[in-house]
C-alpha cells in the first residue's frame, strides 16, 4: 500500500474508528491501562478504609498526586506531541472522579466512607479489574496487536468487526463510571452480583447493561481472533510452528465464545426481574425492610450463580492463559534456548481450556450441592491443576542450562514463575471441599485470586509491554527505571497479597467494611491490615516509575534496532512499528519452529534463527 | 490491503473467512439458547405450581408459525440456490418470499399472542413459566428481527454487489442462510419445549 493512499484516510479514519489491528490495539491497551488504573484507585481507597476505619481518607492528596501526574505529562510531552498530551486527561479524569466521591452525603461525606459506598466501590474495583482492565488487555491489546504479526497476516479477518468490537467495549466502559453518578450509585452486590440480592440492591441495573455490552464485545472480539489463527497463517506457518503466545490466544477466544453466553442469558434474566418484575432468581416470600416483596416468587438463586460460574470460571483462564503466553516467548528469547517443551504446552493448553467448562463449580461447595456433585467438582478441579503444573514445569526446564539474559521483561518474566506458583498452589485448599468450606468468603480467597491476577496476569502483562514496545513504538523502554518499577511493583504485591492469606486463616470475612475491627478472631491480625495498605501505596507510588518512562522513552529522538532483543519470531520480520496496512512489506513465508535459538547450520552455531530465514538445521 | 479468503476458501482449511466465522457465531449461540434451555428445566423441576403449558399457549398458532418458519427455511435454500444458477430474479423472488413468511411470523406472534395475552393479564411478573415464555420467544423473535433487517438489506441496496462482485454475493446470501436455519432450528426446540410439554 502505497503511503499516498495512507494519507488520503482521514483523522477519523486513522486515529478513531480504525481498521487497523494495530491501532485497535493500542486503543484497548490504553483504554484498559486506564481502567487498571482507576481500579487500583478504587482499591486504595477502601484499603484506606480497611486499614483506618472511620477516619478521614486523605482524598485531597490523591487528587493532588493525579493532578500532578497529569500536569507532568503535559508538560513532559510538550506542544510536538499532541497524541501524548492528551493522555494526560486520564489523570484529570481519576482526580475529578476522586474528587466528585467526596460529594454528596451518600458517598464519602467529609472524606468519611459510609458502608453503602464501601460496597459500592469494592463492586466496581471487581468488575473493572476483570472485566474492563485484565481481559481487554490480555486479549483486545496484545492479541489484537501480536497475534495478526506473529503468524504473518496482514489484518486481522474481519477489521471492520475489530473496530465494533473495541468501541462496543468503550461504551460498556463508559456506562460502568456513569453509574457512579446515578441516583442510588454504582452497582453494590460484589462482582459476582448473588441473586436475589442483586436482584433488589440499588445499581445493579446499570452494571447489567454495561455488562451485555462487554459480552458482546468479546463474542465478536473471540470469533475474529479464530477466524484470524485459523485462516490468515502465512505460507508455511504450520500448527506446530506457530508461537505459544498465539495458541494461548486461540484457545482463550474459544473460552471468550463458549463461555461468556450463559452470563449473556443471567445477565438478561436478572435485568428482567428488576425492570419487569420477572422472578427468575427470586424465591417466593423475600422480606426486604420489614415488607414482603411483590414478586411471584418460584425462582432459584442459585441459578444465578450456576450461569455466573460457568462463564466466571473460564474467564479466570482468560486471565491467565495469554499471561502464559507472553511469559513464554519472554522466557525463550531470554534464555536463547528452545521452548523445553512446545508439544506438551500445546496438548495442555488444549486439555486446560476443555477442562475450564467441567470445574465452575468449586465455587459453590458451600451452597449445599450434595456430596455427589462435590465430588464431582473437587476431582476435575484438581486434576486441572496438572496442566497448569505442566506448564510452570516446561518453564523451569527450560531455564535450566540457559544463558539468562536479565533484561527488564525477563526479571517480569522470572518473577512470574514463583508468583503464579503460589497463586497456584494456595488454590488447592480452595477446590477441595472440606477445607472450603471454613476458607470460603474470607480475605484467603482474595489473596489466592489476586496473587493470580496481579503478580500472575499483570506482571507478566509488564513483560510483555517491556518487551514489544521496541516494536510497538520503534524505541525501548529505559532499563533503570524498568527494574525499580520492578522491584517496587513486585515487593509491594507481595506485601498486600500475602497477609490476606494469614487474615482469611484467622477467618477473617472478605465482604467487612471495618476490615474486622469489631470481630474478636480478628484481632491478632488486625495490624496486617495497615501492612497491606502500605503496599497497595507501594505498588501504586512505583508504577509512577512505568508511566514516567513510557513518556521519557517517547520523547527520546533515537531509535533502537529493529530486533533488539535478537528475537526469533515474525512480528520482528517488519519495521517497528510495522507498516500501517498489510503490516509485512513482503509477505513472510515461514521455515522453522517459532523458537530457535543457537541451533547448528552448516556445522556452525547461529544464535537465533527467525522464522522467516531459510536455513537447513542440523540435528 | 486485501484481506485472503474473504470471497476464496483457504485450501488447506476448505474454508472463507465468513463462512467460518458464522460458524463460530452459531457456536456461541448454541451456548446462549442453551444456558436458557438449562434454566428452563432448573426453573421447571424446581417449580411447586408450573401450569399446563398447553392450556396457557395457544397450541394452533404455535403450529402454525412453526409451518411458516419451515417454509422460509425452504425459500432461503431456494434463493442461495438459484443465485447458484446466476438467476438473479428468482432470488429475489425466494428471498423477498423468505422475508415475508418471517414478518408473518413475527406478526402472528405479536398480535395473535404476545397482546392477546398481556390482555389477559399474562406478564412476566404473572409467573416463572410467562417470565420464561416470554424470555425464550422474545429473544427467539429478536433474532428472527435481525435476520430480516439483514435480508431486507440484501434483497435491496445490498443486491447491487452481485453486478460487482458476484461470488462474494453468493458466500453472504450462504451466511445469512446458515444463520436463517439456525434460527428456525431453535424455533423447532421451543415449540415443542414450551407448547406441547
Amino acid at each position: 500500500m502505497s503511503t499516498t493512499e495512507h494519507s488520503r484516510q482521514s483523522f477519523w479514519r486513522q486515529y478513531i474508528f480504525s481498521v487497523d489491528h494495530k491501532v485497535i490495539g493500542l486503543q484497548y491497551g490504553l483504554t484498559s491501562l486506564s481502567f487498571l488504573l482507576l481500579g487500583f484507585m478504587l482499591m486504595v481507597l477502601m484499603r484506606w478504609q480497611l486499614a483506618y476505619p472511620g477516619e478521614v481518607i486523605p482524598w485531597l492528596t490523591f487528587v493532588v498526586i493525579f493532578i500532578l501526574l497529569g500536569l507532568g505529562i503535559l508538560l513532559l510531552s510538550g506542544k510536538s506531541r499532541p497524541y501524548l498530551a492528551l493522555n494526560s486527561l486520564i489523570f484529570f479524569g481519576i482526580a475529578a472522579l476522586i474528587w466528585y466521591f467526596t460529594t454528596g452525603e451518600e458517598r464519602l461525606p467529609g472524606g468519611i466512607m459510609l458502608p453503602e459506598f464501601y460496597n459500592q466501590l469494592g463492586t466496581m474495583h471487581g468488575t473493572i479489574m476483570v472485566f474492563l482492565g485484565v481481559v481487554p488487555l490480555a486479549v483486545g491489546a496484545f492479541g489484537n496487536y501480536i497475534l495478526p504479526l506473529q503468524i504473518g497476516a496482514p489484518d486481522m479477518a474481519f477489521p471492520r468487526m475489530n473496530m465494533v468490537s473495541y468501541w462496543v467495549y468503550f461504551i460498556g466502559g463508559v456506562l460502568m463510571i456513569i453509574s457512579f453518578f446515578l441516583p442510588g450509585g454504582a452497582a453494590q452486590s460484589g462482582w459476582t452480583s448473588y441473586s436475589p440480592l442483586a436482584d433488589i440492591n440499588t445499581g445493579q441495573t446499570m452494571w447489567l447493561v454495561a455488562m451485555l455490552f462487554i459480552i458482546v464485545s468479546s463474542l465478536l472480539g473471540a470469533i475474529n481472533f479464530i477466524v484470524t489463527t485459523v485462516q490468515l497463517r502465512a505460507e508455511g506457518m504450520t500448527w506446530f510452528r506457530l508461537p505459544f503466545f498465539v495458541w494461548t490466544q486461540f484457545i482463550t477466544a474459544f473460552l471468550l465464545l463458549l463461555a461468556f453466553p450463559s452470563l449473556q442469558i443471567g445477565a438478561i434474566m436478572q435485568l428482567l426481574d428488576r425492570v419487569a418484575g420477572a422472578s427468575f432468581f427470586i424465591p417466593a416470600g423475600i422480606i426486604q425492610g420489614g415488607k414482603v416483596l411483590e414478586y411471584s416468587g418460584g425462582g432459584n438463586p442459585l441459578l444465578w450463580q450456576h450461569l455466573f460460574w460457568f462463564l466466571a470460571h473460564p474467564e479466570v483462564y482468560v486471565l491467565i492463559l495469554p499471561a502464559i503466553g507472553i511469559i513464554t516467548e519472554v522466557v525463550t528469547n531470554n534464555t536463547r534456548k528452545p521452548l523445553w517443551g512446545y508439544p506438551a504446552m500445546v496438548y495442555s493448553l488444549f486439555f486446560i481450556g476443555f477442562m475450564s467448562f467441567l470445574v465452575y463449580a468449586h465455587h459453590m461447595f458451600i451452597t449445599g450441592m450434595g456430596t455427589a456433585v462435590t465430588t464431582w467438582f473437587q476431582t476435575t478441579t484438581l486434576i486441572i491443576s496438572i496442566p497448569s503444573i505442566i506448564f510452570l514445569a516446561v518453564i523451569v526446564f527450560t531455564l535450566w542450562g540457559g544463558s539468562i539474559r536479565f533484561t527488564t521483561p525477563m526479571l517480569f518474566a522470572l518473577a512470574w514463575v514463583p508468583m503464579f506458583g503460589i497463586g497456584g498452589l494456595t488454590g488447592l485448599p480452595l477446590g477441595l471441599a472440606p477445607p472450603d468450606i471454613h476458607l470460603h468468603d474470607t480475605y484467603y480467597v482474595i489473596g489466592h485470586f489476586h496473587y493470580i491476577v496481579a503478580p500472575g496476569s499483570i506482571i507478566a502483562f509488564f513483560a510483555g509491554i517491556y518487551y514489544w514496545f521496541p516494536k510497538i513504538c520503534g524505541k525501548k523502554l529505559n532499563d533503570n527505571l524498568g527494574k525499580v518499577h520492578f522491584w517496587g511493583t513486585i515487593i509491594g504485591m507481595n506485601l498486600t497479597f500475602a497477609p490476606m492469606l494469614v487474615q482469611g486463616m484467622a477467618g477473617v470475612s472478605r465482604r467487612l467494611y471495618d476490615g474486622g475491627l469489631g470481630y474478636d478472631h480478628a484481632q491478632p491480625v488486625l495490624f496486617l491490615n495497615e501492612w497491606m495498605t502500605w503496599g497497595a501505596w507501594i505498588i501504586g507510588i512505583f508504577q509512577i516509575f512505568f508511566i514516567l518512562n513510557i513518556v521519557l522513552t517517547l520523547r527520546k529522538k533515537s531509535r533502537s534496532e529493529e530486533n533488539p532483543w535478537d528475537a526469533t519470531t515474525l512480528e520482528w520480520a517488519t519495521t517497528s512499528p510495522p507498516i500501517a496496512h498489510g503490516n509485512f512489506i513482503t509477505e513472510p513465508f515461514v521455515y522453522h519452529g517459532p523458537y530457535e535459538y543457537n541451533v547448528s547450520v552448516n556445522g556452525q552455531n547461529v544464535p537465533y534463527l527467525p522464522q522467516h530465514k531459510k536455513m537447513d538445521i542440523e540435528d | 490491503m486485501e484481506i485472503p479468503f474473504t470471497v476464496s476458501e483457504r485450501p488447506d482449511t476448505g474454508l472463507t473467512n465468513p463462512k467460518f466465522g458464522i460458524w463460530l457465531f452459531l457456536a456461541s449461540e448454541v451456548m446462549l439458547f442453551g444456558s436458557l434451555f438449562s434454566s428452563y428445566i432448573i426453573l421447571r423441576t424446581g417449580s411447586l405450581d408450573w401450569p399446563v403449558q398447553s392450556d396457557e399457549l395457544n397450541i394452533t398458532i404455535g403450529a402454525i408459525n412453526t409451518a411458516i418458519l419451515i417454509a422460509s427455511s425452504l425459500t432461503m435454500v431456494l434463493s442461495w440456490t438459484a443465485l447458484k444458477e446466476k438467476q438473479f430474479k428468482r432470488f429475489k423472488l425466494f428471498i423477498g418470499l423468505t422475508i415475508l413468511f418471517a414478518v408473518l411470523f413475527l406478526v402472528l406472534k405479536i398480535w395473535l399472542e404476545y397482546i392477546p395475552k398481556i390482555h389477559h393479564g399474562h406478564i412476566l411478573s404473572t409467573n416463572t413459566f410467562f417470565a420464561m415464555y416470554y424470555l425464550m420467544t422474545g429473544l427467539h423473535a429478536l433474532h428472527i428481527l435481525g435476520g430480516v433487517v439483514v435480508m431486507i438489506f440484501f434483497w435491496g441496496p445490498g443486491s447491487k454487489m452481485w453486478q460487482t462482485n458476484p461470488d462474494q454475493f453468493v458466500n453472504r446470501i450462504e451466511v445469512v442462510g446458515l444463520y436463517w436455519h439456525f434460527v428456525d432450528l431453535v424455533w423447532i426446540f421451543l415449540f415443542p419445549t414450551l407448547y406441547l410439554l
